[in-house]
């Protein structure tokens, strides 16, 4: 073969062979890559205990890195007893209110109760969680409890925000085991190099 | 068609068929088929996503009614 003396000959000769390698590199590069998620998770109510535990277990599940972030009350989601989390109706129109319970023209009502209403029933929010919860069970949608061990046998790192967990004045020893401790500094790096990153 | 293990997740959820799925499957050896039966419809979807993502092979699905029928080929 021979070689171009001149500097514009060789560089037009590498962009053509860099033309035909590079694809096909980029594609293996990026099929040998474990993607990889970051989440942050900021709510501690039955509803948004959700997002957080059914993308990360499902992530894991497809192969992916995982970690999730608990922060601010988010940390809630990683008590050792999370069976009372709740959900409110209260000042969230967004969410319906129906009975898990009778005849299906019964269960398709859906009871809309004033605000002033709900907030003056002691009990008002109890009710409404164990409406969602036996709606759930009817639906075969797992628990947060399931959610969450499946997705610590399957790896996802859980993270704790130290600074939330001395704000609220908790302990270690309030949370499940395996959780690390650490702060914003941890988090931005993993979440530089995550596919994913999502704040919830 | 023939297959070495069979997980019923019929009455589950998204993302519990996919989860109970890759459970059985690591627990597999490479080239078993794992047959999956569900009613979620969204697990139609789920499943040929997740085969394709994981490498293992979805052989067919089917819809039988309300339910579904996968045959997963373990990697």
């Amino acid at each position: 073969m021979n070689m171009p003396t001149d500097q514009t000959a060789l560089d037009a000769l590498i962009r053509q062979r860099l033309d035909e390698i590079l694809p096909q590199k980029l594609e293996e590069l990026q099929a040998s890559k474990t993607p990889s998620m970051t989440i942050i998770a900021t709510k501690g109510t039955l509803d948004w205990a959700y997002p957080p535990f059914i993308l990360a277990s499902t992530a894991a599940a497809l192969g992916w890195n995982v970690s999730i972030f608990f922060t601010f009350y988010g940390l809630n989601l990683l008590k050792k007893d999370i069976s009372d989390l709740k959900v409110s109706p209260l000042g969230n129109p967004g969410m319906p209110m129906k009975m898990p319970f009778g005849p299906d023209w019964f269960k398709g009502i859906n009871w809309n109760i004033p605000n002033i209403v709900q907030a003056g029933i002691p009990g008002f929010e109890s009710m409404a969680t164990m409406l969602m919860k036996q709606t759930i069970k009817n639906n075969g949608v797992a628990s947060i409890e399931e959610l969450r061990s499946l997705s610590q046998e399957a790896d996802v790192k859980f993270i704790g925000c130290q600074m939330t967990v001395d704000l609220f004045g908790f302990t270690h020893g309030d949370f499940i085991e395996g959780v690390e401790y650490a702060g914003a500094a941890t988090f931005l790096p993993q979440a530089q190099k995550a596919d994913v990153s999502l704040f919830m | 068609m023939n297959f070495d293990k069979e997980l019923d997740a019929k009455g589950l959820n998204c993302p519990l068929p996919i989860l109970r799925a890759k459970k059985a499957l690591a627990e597999m050896s490479s080239g078993q088929v794992l047959r999956i039966m569900a009613t979620d419809p969204g697990s139609v979807k789920d499943f040929a996503a997740f085969a394709k993502q994981t490498g293992n092979e979805l052989l067919s699905t089917a819809e039988k009614g309300k339910e579904y029928e996968f045959y997963i080929k373990r990697k």
